[in-house]
């Protein structure tokens, strides 16, 4: 049977693992490529490491960070930031990414997502769209780009069914509103985005406990879920997390 | 010596670090029918369109790995290099494969059949199947998989799945059953990806290392 996956996701910042919360105060989380590792050791499905500041600085990704992270990684390894052309998409997988998320480029030029597709294969195009929506409806939630500092004027759910389209291989929703709370994923956008399309549903935002991951599973219909701080500061691992959902009737790959 | 055939399709970054890592000896990255006729070992492995391996016959690959595998070369294709070993696929029809295997990959279905209360219901199945996924073992016998708990999980990421057939040594279930690994002799595949499956992964990808 299939798995819910847990994605670790490490937010850089040159060259450094940092958590923001709603995507501003940093704390520092130690050295990427260790904690790559450690994630792996620990259970993780996968590992995500996203350059924050990559877009909005105008930097490339760190190709020696990912070098470094993916030397001895055995998991799959998505990498995003700063990936523009299909050159940079392809400087990063040379680098050892498995797949790249892009974002503010794949807006900007969504042809991109077809080109990185015929290279690569769509699966190693992922479609990260950070959405915000306040108290509004999901139909009224909005698509944000450059660190979630731009609103685009795009929906959510239409931009997702579009990417699709545009030969994306799984999206990764990360919801602002939710982000670094730590008080539960936004289960209801998430469902509508799931329900929209075909693809893989990465939800993002707002981890907390195992309780959200299973909600986000069940009534987020979410395929995999991403958490960031809820592992750098020893809440709890992978492994355990699974546990805990397993025990509660979710499927999720044990023993890892 | 083992050759890793690069067809341009997708990224041979990590199947090449984890042979490393493997410290297997020898590994060239190749599109040359003399090297790959050379080889002890072959592996094939490809993510992407199946029209991709149009390439291997242009380039003469085809036949090499044909006398290779007769010769008694060790054969390994991945995901699509898998599928490959099959007559061909309703992904890019006009496109042979190797025909090792007899059948043809096709598309998952967009819907499975789901019992929810007693009842037969239509469920919409996600198209590709992406993630990690059990290996049911069926052939104990099998190389490739010794010294692997039957249940283990690996990575998968496809749309496109090869029939199960004698030849499968292991069955993975998504909208039906289909072949996951498959053995004959000297000539081996699977449709998931080592490189990324964790240590279970690095076993399967050890054991055919070490034949």
């Amino acid at each position: 049977m299939l798995t819910k996956r847990i994605i670790a996701c490490l937010d850089v910042r040159g060259g450094r693992v940092v958590k923001g919360v709603q995507f501003v105060d940093i704390i520092d989380a130690g050295d990427p490529a260790e904690l790559a590792h450690r994630h792996a050791a620990e259970g993780a499905d996968e590992v995500v490491l996203l350059d924050i500041t990559a877009t909005h600085e105008g930097r490339g990704t760190l190709l020696e960070t990912v070098r470094r992270a993916a030397a001895k990684l055995f998991v799959p390894f998505t990498v995003g930031g700063g990936v523009r052309t299909a050159d940079d998409a392809t400087a990063v997988f040379d680098a050892g990414a498995d797949k790249i998320s892009i974002n503010s480029a794949a807006i900007a030029r969504p042809q991109l997502i077809g080109e990185i597709g015929t290279s690569f294969g769509a699966q190693a195009v992922i479609v990260a769209i950070d959405a915000r929506r306040g108290t509004n409806g999901v139909e009224d939630a909005e698509v944000y780009v450059s660190g979630g500092r731009k609103p685009t004027g795009l929906r959510v759910v239409e931009w997702a069914r579009e990417a699709e389209a545009r030969g994306a291989g799984e999206i990764l929703l990360t919801s602002m509103d939710t982000d670094g709370m730590r008080d539960g994923f936004d289960c209801e956008l998430t469902a509508a985005v799931s329900e929209a399309v075909q693809i893989p549903v990465i939800a993002s935002g707002g981890a907390g406990s195992a309780e959200h991951f299973a909600e986000v599973f069940g009534r987020g219909k979410a395929d995999a879920a991403l958490a960031a701080s809820i592992f750098h500061f020893g809440v709890t691992s992978s492994r355990e997390l699974k546990a805990q959902l397993a025990s509660v009737g979710v499927s999720v790959r044990l023993p890892c | 010596m083992i050759a890793v055939i690069d067809y341009r399709a997708g990224n041979l970054t990590s199947v090449v670090k984890a042979l490393r890592h493997l410290e297997a000896r020898d590994v060239v990255v190749t599109q040359s029918p003399d090297v790959v006729r050379g080889a002890d070992k072959v592996v094939l492995p490809g993510v992407g369109h199946f029209q991709a391996t149009q390439l291997l016959a242009d380039l003469g690959l085809t036949e090499a790995v044909r006398e290779s595998i007769a010769k008694g070369s060790w054969f390994l294709g991945i995901c699509v290099g898998l599928q490959w070993l099959f007559e061909g696929s309703t992904e890019a029809p006009g496109t042979r494969g190797l025909g090792a295997f007899t059948g043809i990959c096709e598309h998952f279905p967009s819907n499975e059949i789901k019992q929810i209360d007693g009842r037969d219901i239509a469920v919409e199945l996600k198209s590709p199947h992406v993630g990690w996924n059990s290996l049911d073992i069926i052939r104990p016998d099998s190389r490739l998989l010794r010294g692997i708990t039957a249940g283990s999980f690996v990575y998968f990421t496809h749309s496109w799945r090869a029939p199960a057939v004698p030849a499968t040594a292991s069955v993975t279930n998504y909208g039906g059953d289909f072949t996951s690994t498959i053995e004959r002799e000297n000539v081996m595949g699977m449709q998931f990806h080592p490189e990324k499956s964790a240590d279970v992964g690095l076993q399967v990808f050890k054991n055919f290392v070490d034949l």
